[in-house]
């Protein structure tokens, strides 16, 4: 089912009229309303309104993440705080998290565009959606569940974990849509088959799947597993959260971006140039009807291409291909975003610690594990195992508390991490993804 | 009346142990005490060796780390309740033994057991105290 026929199956020529429309305006209020774009602007010697065509807007200079973190926490909001209404926060590299707002027809706004993504999905009014996204300051849990509402569907707001509760659950309430991240769909199957339930028992038709990037062979896992149709959901919470973009049930091949919101992008991660259609590298976001917290060529720092190649599905909005890297060296660990720079503040927080480490990330039963190698020096090395235990424990707590992951701690020999030319090689990925 | 430990850092892998024995032995260092503690992980060799500088040393230089503590060697009686005797005069004070672990030569008729402590002074003072035999480096080296 389309939810918003109108919208997603617009000609792309009343599209481009609209969205030019809708940037224009966008780009005025931000302009006026938050100083650092105004700041920008200025430095780039242009206005608002010599934007005159949507190719204009690669006049526009960029937004980084690391301009969000230097207007930590409320800089980037482009209305009064009585306007907003809700706050979330995604981790940032140093520590500090990313904020972003929204006023109440931003939420409503989002809300159409999970409904939208639901139903692309294979969802419909009088579905029960069992909603195993994390809630809180992740824009995953509350983004499904208020998109899930709008549709007329039951939402089950079960969170993350305790997987044998939501076993039960799922045999008893009968739900017919899951949402979770595609690991965690892995490892609710094990779960079950451990608990002697079968998925084939279940009621389930399709799932949407995101928050981490996954493979085609992890979709096919997953939908023989699971006995469901599974299609890939995108965003991140600078640009909205959930409902960025997603895959139609009917193709299956690539995320319809809502492009009635959003002005995706391709350029060049390294001159910053811009891409055509079918060229791979760096995903920029320009949003064009957000309130509080309006995003201006927004550098994902997501690797893909764009695909305007009309779908079978009947949407005319453009598909962006699923996400193949990143430009940085952001880990995804079951949903939470993961800098090795932000470990590596962590530990040096303990003053034993010599920045000598190294981050592993395994898929064990379908659950990212992330161990953290730590180099044991002079300072930290003690005689007593006693003490090598606790600041194992230390480091463990540490990085739980400030990035909210759990990592295992393993102490190893000095000059055991391999270097290439000298340089420590910090991340390990041992992920098939 | 402290003997020098020194303390390794390994991995839990086959063959850290014999790397260690080896390097020594190149070095013509004599291990004359030897005890491993361990977790899953990893573990902490601890040496009684009979040239400690030159042991650090070697250690050292293939990249390992490697501590030096005091700790103490005492006789113990070669009879029942010989190492009860001593245990509960510790208890009895308050001093905690970290650890311990037996010399591999004997001194006399009596064993030799080496003892971590915290507060190794006065656990020394306490021993001696009581008649208890505490040994030189120089003396158990000798052995
Ligand atoms: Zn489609």
């Amino acid at each position: 089912m389309i939810y918003d026929i109108r919208h997603e199956t617009m000609p792309r020529e009343d599209l481009e009229s609209l969205q030019l429309r809708r940037l224009q305006a966008s780009l005025e209020r931000a302009y006026a309303m938050v100083p650092f774009y105004r700041k920008r602007f200025q430095e780039a010697g242009i206005t608002p309104g010599q934007i005159r065509s949507l190719a204009d807007l690669k006049n526009v200079p960029f937004t980084t993440k690391q301009d969000l973190r230097d207007n930590y926490p409320f800089g980037m909001f482009a209305v009064p705080m009585d306007m907003v209404v809700r706050i979330h926060a995604s981790s940032g590299t140093t520590g500090k998290p990313t904020v972003v707002g929204y006023t109440a027809r931003d939420i409503e706004m989002w809300a159409e565009l999970m409904a939208r993504s639901l139903a692309a999905g294979g969802a419909n009014r009088g579905d029960i959606v069992h909603n195993a996204y994390g809630y809180g300051l992740f824009t995953g849990g509350l983004g499904a569940h208020y998109g899930a509402e709008k549709l007329g569907a039951s939402v089950i707001p079960v969170s993350g974990g305790n997987t044998k509760r939501q076993v039960l659950i799922m045999k008893d309430f009968k739900p017919t849509i899951l949402t979770c991240t595609p690991s965690y769909a892995l490892h609710l199957a094990e779960a079950a088959e451990e608990m002697g339930v079968s998925f084939a028992d279940l009621h389930f038709k399709a799932g949407i799947f995101g928050a981490e990037p996954w493979s085609e062979n992890m979709r096919e896992e997953i939908e023989r597993k699971l006995h469901l149709s599974a299609v890939d959901i995108y965003g991140l919470s600078e640009v909205i959260g959930p409902g960025v973009s997603v895959e139609c049930h009917q193709a299956k091949k690539g995320l319809h971006v809502f492009e009635d919101h959003f002005i995706p992008e391709i350029i060049d991660p390294n001159t910053g140039k811009s891409l055509p259609y079918g060229e791979t590298g760096e995903l920029v976001f320009t949003s064009i009807t957000k309130e509080a917290f309006p995003v201006i060529r927004y550098r994902t720092r997501d690797i893909t291409s764009l695909n305007c190649e009309p779908c079978i599905c009947g949407r005319t909005l453009v598909r962006m291909n699923k996400v193949s890297g990143r430009t940085d060296d952001m880990l995804i660990i079951r949903g939470v975003n993961v800098f090795p720079s932000q470990i590596e503040s962590v530990l040096m927080e303990i003053h034993e610690v010599e920045p000598h480490y190294q981050l592993v990330v395994d898929r064990e039963d379908n659950l990212d594990v992330l161990t953290v190698k730590v180099e044991v020096g002079e300072k930290l090395f003690s005689d007593k195992v006693k003490k090598l235990q606790e600041i194992e424990r230390r480091i463990q707590k540490h990085i739980k508390d400030y990035l909210g992951v759990s990592a295992k701690v393993k102490l190893v020999e000095p000059k055991s991490i391999q270097r290439s030319e000298g340089k420590a090689v910090r991340v390990i990925d041992n992920r098939k993804i | 009346m402290k003997v020098q430990q020194i303390s390794v850092f390994l991995e839990n892998k086959s063959g850290r142990l014999a790397e260690v024995a080896s390097i020594l032995a190149d070095a013509d260092v004599n291990i004359r005490a030897l005890a491993l503690a361990d977790t899953s992980d990893f573990g902490v060799l601890r040496l009684i060796v009979n040239d400690t500088v030159k042991a650090e040393k070697v250690l050292k230089s293939r990249g390992f780390s490697v501590g030096k503590t005091d700790v103490v060697a005492a006789e113990v009686e070669d009879r029942p309740g010989g190492l009860y005797k001593i245990l509960s005069l510790l208890g009895r004070s308050g001093l905690n033994v970290e650890y311990m672990y037996a010399f591999v030569q004997q001194s006399q008729k009596n064993a030799v057991m080496i003892f971590r402590f915290d507060n190794i002074d006065e656990a020394v003072k306490l021993l001696l105290h009581n008649g208890v035999k505490v040994l030189s480096g120089q003396e158990l080296y000798a052995l």
